[in-house]
């Protein structure tokens, strides 16, 4: 029997994988500590401190959806509680000078992200599919609801504020300055990072898949579902409750959208718009994400609405997110067509972009008209002036969207014509 | 002296859906390590009855027992943790997990892991040389790193006869394992099942008379949420009762 195992079990990792495995780690944290270096304006430790949080925030969820099936709607919850505890153990802590230093603080988060998981989760996770995603959403609800009405505990609307630099000091490290903060975020983004991974390479976390995948059958080889969620739900409210808490000491403080529906739903985008089949599609979702709220918002007014379209597109057209689409390419880039299939995205990619210009100039023109119509019609989006109530204007935007749209549509065929040839030219080089 | 219990023994099981009842007074022997076969026309109860003893449903009275110890009223992997294991007349495998990662899901519990969260699943030799063992034995091993929900509809079936097997259950029952293969592929699911299924006992389902005859030590006739009758395979086809009810000309 050995020699039939050693013939036909994969070979415990070899150390070149293992080598690319831990490489892939160390340039992470390599990543990590340089950044602050290249980009130096606090906005961008800002910014960075943000995507981190919000990359760890966004991991968690992906323990709920896509690794196990779980679609909530109410993971701000743990994000939430974990933000609100750190800020009262900041507080706490500082009073009465306790010898806890501020990176520890996450941990607490964690820890009230973990319990609350654990007390409210037995019940929700009796069923996965729309059971679940109810009482998810019902449960943000009241708890959100309770965090106006609690004032004591949670401020009512001013939230709860802290402040963070009066804590024991490691290093003489006060944590007033973004760019020691970044690096506590950065510290707990990687640390938080390979766990979650590790996570998914365990029994358990296998089982979470074949949970997502058929939970039915899941019984039939010795596994209860419920068990199997219910761990993945208390993992997810522990990272969820770390990435509120450094939320919490980014900002100092914590108030009711912190917990809020807004911010469950900000986190499904972020995840799903990354991909969810894959480990990295949340990374690069709230990477994604982060960066298009806080620049978007600066070119347009309602960069909400964009953002909605973008998700509708990303449903719609790319179910596997970013990741997937980039994945995709995978086959190709391995089989050396991907040449193929440039010349087509390439010639695609002008009609597709006049269809997008001529959306956006008439979502312009069309908010103008509906919210300001009687101010100045000289207006900018974008950064490029032009009139919105302009009949030129409109009629550009039509002809855009109109043309621009048919063109695309027959350039996008040619596209998957390629992709055809590509894949099949890609498949027969493997088997030669 | 001792009496070894059977495998399997259904005892008086009722059960019925609103008010039609699919299984009446059924009674039912798997003796231990006999490969026994269920047969009956369309609609006559077989595949409630696997649900019934694999814990899918509950009868609504009466007893199932395994091993002279109850166990209808169980959830599923309670049922499956004892030893017994099922396969799916509709194929029920991990759809977007790789073959490998199918049968590897179904060697964890039994191998003691558990929901552990705290071990590296590719350093378990247990689990992986078990998985790799199955993989061999169903002649999957060129497709190990293929989606399921991918494979073609006789690879799926073998899949779900290696899932099936690979816990290392002692009673296993198989929903018509070659529903839909040619006759090419049913000789060979049939080996495969054979082999799989030396020294355990087994339960199958299965409407090809030529796999029943040729598979099982005992066979039981189903109609109406009632067996007719079990014996061996000379005794069901000789028995003028069975004939009449379900052979009918074909045997005759």
């Amino acid at each position: 029997m050995s020699d039939i195992v050693s013939r036909v079990a994969p070979p415990p990792p070899s150390t070149g994988d293992k080598a690319k495995f831990y490489g892939l780690w160390i340039a992470a944290a390599v990543l990590l500590i340089v950044l602050p270096k290249i980009f130096t304006s606090q906005a961008s430790f800002t910014t960075f401190s943000l995507i981190g949080i919000s990359i760890i925030f966004a991991l968690s969820y992906n323990i709920l959806l896509g690794q196990t099936g779980m679609l909530s709607f109410g993971h701000a919850v743990y994000y939430g509680l974990g933000g609100f505890l750190a800020i009262h153990a900041i507080n706490i802590i500082g009073a009465h000078k306790w010898a806890i230093p501020l990176p520890v603080v996450p941990l607490i988060g964690g820890i009230t992200g973990l319990v609350f998981a654990m007390l409210l989760g037995w019940v929700s996770t009796q069923r996965s599919g729309t059971a679940f995603a109810m009482i998810s959403l019902g449960v943000a609800e009241l708890v959100a609801s309770s965090a106006l009405i609690l004032r004591t505990f949670f401020g009512g609307e001013g939230g709860v504020s802290a402040n963070r630099t009066k804590l024991f000091r490691l290093f003489d490290w006060s944590f007033g300055p973004q760019i020691q903060i970044y690096y506590l975020v950065a510290a707990w983004t990687l640390i938080c990072m390979i766990a979650m991974y590790a996570l998914t390479r365990t029994p358990w976390g296998r089982m979470c898949n074949a949970v997502r995948d058929n939970p039915e059958r899941v019984q039939f080889v010795g596994y209860d579902p419920h068990v199997v969620r219910y761990i993945a739900f208390c993992f997810a409210g522990f990272f969820a409750g770390i990435a509120g808490a450094l939320a919490a000491i980014n900002f100092e403080i914590a108030n009711s959208a912190y917990l809020g529906a807004v911010q469950s739903g900000t986190v499904l985008f972020s995840t799903y718009i990354g991909g969810v089949g894959f480990f990295i599609g949340p990374v690069v979702g709230a990477i994604f994400v982060t960066l298009l709220s806080l620049g978007l918002s600066d070119l347009t007014s309602v960069w909400q609405l964009y953002f909605g379209l973008f998700f509708i597109l990303v449903v719609a057209f790319a179910p596997g997110g970013i990741t997937g689409l980039l994945m995709m390419h995978r086959p190709l880039i391995r089989g050396g067509t991907l040449g193929k299939v440039i010349p087509s995205y390439l010639v695609a990619i002008v009609p597709t972009l006049a269809l997008l210009i001529g959306l956006m100039l008439g979502i312009e023109c069309i908010v103008h008209h509906t919210m300001n119509a009687t101010e100045d019609p000289n207006i900018k989006a974008f950064g490029i002036p032009f009139n919105a109530a302009s009949p030129l204007t409109w009629g550009i935007a039509a002809i855009l969207i109109v043309g621009g749209g048919f063109v695309a549509r027959m350039t996008w065929k040619r596209v998957a014509v390629a992709w055809d040839d590509a894949l099949t030219a890609a498949r027969a080089k493997e088997m030669a | 002296m001792t009496v070894k219990p059977n495998a399997i023994e259904i005892r008086d099981v009722q059960k019925s859906f609103g008010i039609t009842s699919v299984i009446r007074d059924l009674n039912l022997q798997v003796v231990e390590g006999e490969r026994h076969a269920l047969i009956g026309p369309n609609g006559a109860g077989k595949s409630t009855t696997f649900n019934l003893i694999s814990g899918y449903m509950a009868p609504t009275s009466g007893d199932v027992l395994m091993r002279g110890e109850k166990i209808s009223g169980l959830p599923p992997y309670q049922i499956n943790r004892r030893g017994l294991s099922r396969s799916f007349q509709v194929t029920n495998v991990f759809g977007n997990m790789t073959v490998w990662e199918n049968l590897r899901c179904a060697v964890l519990w039994a191998t003691g892991h558990k929901y552990a969260f705290w071990k590296n699943v590719n350093n378990l030799p247990q689990v992986r040389e078990r998985t790799a063992q199955i993989l061999e034995d169903i002649g999957l091993t060129s497709r190990r790193e293929v989606p399921a929900g991918l494979l073609t509809y006789a690879e799926q079936r073998a899949l779900e006869i290696g899932i099936t097997v690979a816990g290392g259950a002692n009673v296993i029952l198989l929903d018509e394992p070659t529903a839909g293969m040619s006759h090419a592929e049913t000789e060979r699911a049939v080996t495969l099942i054979r082999r799989l299924t030396e020294g355990r006992t087994l339960l199958i389902v299965e409407h090809d008379m030529s796999v029943v005859f040729g598979l099982a030590d005992r066979i039981s006739v189903l109609v109406y949420g009632h067996v007719i009758a079990s014996g061996t395979p000379e005794e069901i086809r000789n028995n003028p009762k069975v004939r009449e009810a379900y052979l009918g000309e074909e045997a005759a």
